[in-house]
């Protein structure tokens, strides 16, 4: 039965559903009402776990490393500076294999100070070796967080929800949530191999001189490349279960004879699609949204390009100084692949910045222009800057002649 | 050693199974010889006192630093004991995660949290005062050698007033540490704790009691145990009990217990030695040995710290020393139950 929800309330509802035994919790804005709502459940007697308050994001992410690696099902959430200061504990969790799962509320990095959304939080720790999957709307966010759990438990790898800041969090929604009777038949209980046990004593965290480190970055990498297996896995028993699928890795929506592709990430794919149906008079685009940002699914990101002339990332994050994050992933994806289309690179809705549906059309005005766009900040308002900042487009987008 | 992947099973060439050994063992070791550490580390034999007394019915959470680093390197390990080591600034945090787990799960088993001054006093110090706040069921147990020893003897916020370390080295204008060592007891006994108290490795009867004493407490407590590095304060390995002992008896390091923040239990303190025979053991105090005004005003300084801390402690006492040997053959045995 689908109900109204906020979706911080769906998700912390989700979670409840998944029976955590510990969940440790620290505010930040755009998350709190997640953490909000599960003590809520907690204190209702509705969720039956240990909700441990702690004194920084730095330990609600040990918490749930600390319960997890005891052998409990742990989860925690948190967005931006919170997600910064947690990055430590973050990579230790995976370089320990540690299967727990994180909401990350996404939201921009200070400074300057901003409490709203884009994506330059989850990108900053892309490199932790955690999986990353992106929700395109809040019934995915509760779907996703349920699969997460699974995913978690079927790779010893964390796994990393990224849901965005107000967007997601903070909108009303007609939600499905699942029965528990449904949860139960898709996530077995929690069962960690190298728990810590008296009866079976193991040392975790031990030193690594430089004989074992490499294999054991070796061993990690090629856990999170084969979790692709187990996040398609998930996402087709949960279909099963709920009748709802996520994607997979990733979702692709459009003719099949499209020539532009737009690939983006998390909810700016409801407004492409809405802008592709209102705006009839202009080429209809493949959109491809990549759920699974880690592990980076190259290969279905190849297919899911065949036939493209043109592919124009849209991303909520950048590395200054060199390009879009994801843009340049997509790039080496595609690198030396015969017939491969030409990419541009543009980062838009930073901060929190609205992408309106005109978005779309400057999307195919770019993919149509001769000039390639390296990489440019799509919806920069010039006249509001200092003369010495007003370089223009064509020094930030490099044009390097057309690669098709 | 190589606990991760010998544990029940026989070795080559060996006849005896490790569970036989551990169920014929006279008393139970959680941390156990072919460790890393310097001759005379008095980490290294706290811990084992420590892990003794605790029993085996315990899981260990360990901060970065000397104690992580010589007790395993992959694929050995000292520890007989569950044990896991995250990051240098989040023990607390860490075993607060294990208790919670423990307790969502119904089992027993106590968490202790181990860590030196660097990860109690300053870096790790957040996360220990959350975990007492929250009053999480863990010892936490602080290793206190006064400085960063596993990154080459760098002054804490431990370290005592005019020591010298390489960040507060001695020289024409300086003589030593400025500051003073800070009072972490009290810091942490003001969280409303159960049971905080201090032990030096020189009194290891005293430091199991204590050890126990926590263990039956169902709550956050917290032993600070004084634990000399040859290495840092540069005396000969064969002296760290000495200059332990001395650590107590000039009053420098009063051997204490606080419940609820009031002082229940004191070490006396029989015949008070001088500091000048703590101070000169220690090639860290050695500049203040110095015939100059400021070295010999330092001198006052630190005797008048030691009474003090006599004075406010009443530490003074009559009567023997306890015995090192009381309470040895109540340590925790091993049994088929932790084989």
């Amino acid at each position: 039965m689908r109900q109204a929800l906020e979706g911080s309330q769906a998700i912390a509802r989700a979670v409840a559903l998944c029976r955590p035994n510990v969940v440790s919790a620290y505010p930040i804005t755009p998350q709190t009402h997640i953490v909000e709502n599960i003590a809520k459940l907690v204190a209702d007697g509705e969720l039956k776990c240990e909700y441990v308050s702690v004194e920084s994001e730095h330990s609600a992410a040990s918490v749930a490393l600390g319960a997890a690696a005891a052998g409990a099902r742990a989860y925690t959430a948190s967005a931006s500076q919170g997600i910064l200061l947690m990055c430590e504990v973050l990579y230790d969790i995976a370089g320990l294999r540690i299967p727990m799962v994180l909401t990350c509320a996404n939201r921009a990095v200070s400074a300057p100070l901003s409490i709203w959304n884009d994506h330059q939080d989850s990108m900053a720790v892309r490199d932790a070796g955690w999986i990353q999957l992106f929700c395109a709307d809040n019934q995915e966010a509760v779907d996703t967080t349920i699969q997460a759990f699974r995913i978690a438990q079927d790779t010893d790898l964390p796994v990393m929800v990224c849901v965005d800041g107000f967007t997601l969090t903070h909108t009303l929604e007609p939600i499905d949530l699942p029965t528990q009777q449904q949860v139960d038949g898709f996530l077995p209980p929690f069962v960690f191999a190298r728990a810590l046990d008296p009866r079976k004593p193991l040392s975790v965290g031990t030193l690594a001189t430089p004989e074992w480190f490499t294999e054991a970055r070796h061993s990690h990498h090629g856990a999170v490349l084969a979790a692709t297996d187990a996040i398609v896995a998930a996402d087709r028993d949960w279909q099963q279960v709920s009748g709802r699928g996520c994607g997979g890795l990733l979702q692709v929506d459009g003719p099949a004879d499209a020539r532009i592709g737009i690939l983006c990430m998390g909810s700016v794919v409801g407004t492409l699609q809405d802008a592709r149906d209102a705006m009839p008079e202009l080429p209809s685009a493949r959109i491809i949204r990549l759920r699974s940002f880690r592990p980076f699914p190259a290969q279905a990101l190849r297919e899911a390009c065949a036939g493209l002339d043109q592919v124009v990332v849209l991303e909520r994050a950048l590395s200054p100084g060199a390009m879009g994050i994801v843009g340049a992933e997509v790039r080496a994806a595609l690198y030396g692949v015969a017939g491969a289309p030409r990419v541009q690179s543009v980062a838009a809705g930073l901060g929190g910045r609205d992408m309106p549906l005109t978005l779309y059309a400057q999307l195919i005005a770019l993919a149509q222009a001769p000039a390639t766009t390296d990489f440019a900040i799509l919806d920069v308002e010039l006249d509001k800057l200092p003369a010495a900042d007003r370089y223009p487009e064509a020094a930030v987008a490099v044009s390097s002649g057309d690669r098709s | 050693m190589s606990a991760n992947s010998t544990a029940g099973t026989p070795a080559a060439g060996v006849s005896i199974s490790l569970a036989e050994l551990r169920e014929n063992q006279p008393r139970f070791q959680g941390f156990v010889g072919g460790h890393r550490a310097c001759v005379g580390c008095g980490q290294a034999l706290a811990a084992r006192l420590v892990t003794e007394a605790a029993g085996p019915d315990v899981a260990v959470a360990n901060a970065t630093g000397c104690l992580e680093v010589f007790s395993t390197a992959w694929p050995d390990s000292a520890w007989r004991v569950p044990w896991l080591h995250s990051l240098f600034e989040n023990a607390g945090a860490i075993a607060s995660g294990m208790e919670a787990a423990f307790k969502a799960r119904g089992q027993s088993t106590k968490v202790l949290a181990f860590a030196g001054d660097g990860g109690t006093f300053d870096i790790g110090f957040q996360s220990l005062s959350g975990m007492i706040e929250r009053n999480h069921n863990v010892l936490y147990v602080c290793y206190d050698n006064e400085a960063y020893m596993n990154t080459g003897v760098q002054r804490s916020s431990s370290t005592p007033h005019a020591a010298a370390t390489t960040t507060s080295p001695a020289g024409r204008d300086r003589l030593g540490k400025r500051h003073m060592k800070k009072d972490i007891l009290q810091i942490v006994a003001a969280h409303h704790m159960p049971y905080a108290a201090t032990a030096s490795v020189a009194y290891p009867s005293d430091l199991r009691k204590k050890v126990r004493r926590a263990m039956e407490i169902e709550g956050s407590t917290f032993l600070l145990v004084h634990s000399p590095c040859p290495l840092g304060w540069r005396h000969d390995g064969a002296k760290s009990i000495e200059v332990a002992r001395l650590a107590v008896t000039t009053g420098l390091v009063p051997i204490i217990e606080l419940e609820r923040g009031a002082l229940t239990g004191s070490m006396p303190i029989r015949e008070q030695r001088p500091v000048i025979e703590y101070l000169r053991a220690q090639g860290r105090f050695q500049h203040l040995f110095a015939d100059t005004a400021e070295a010999r005003e330092e001198l006052e300084h630190i005797q008048a710290l030691a009474d003090y801390n006599i004075e406010r402690y009443g530490l003074r006492g009559s009567g023997n020393d306890a015995r090192d040997t009381e309470g040895a053959d109540t340590v925790r045995r091993g049994g088929v139950r932790w084989a």
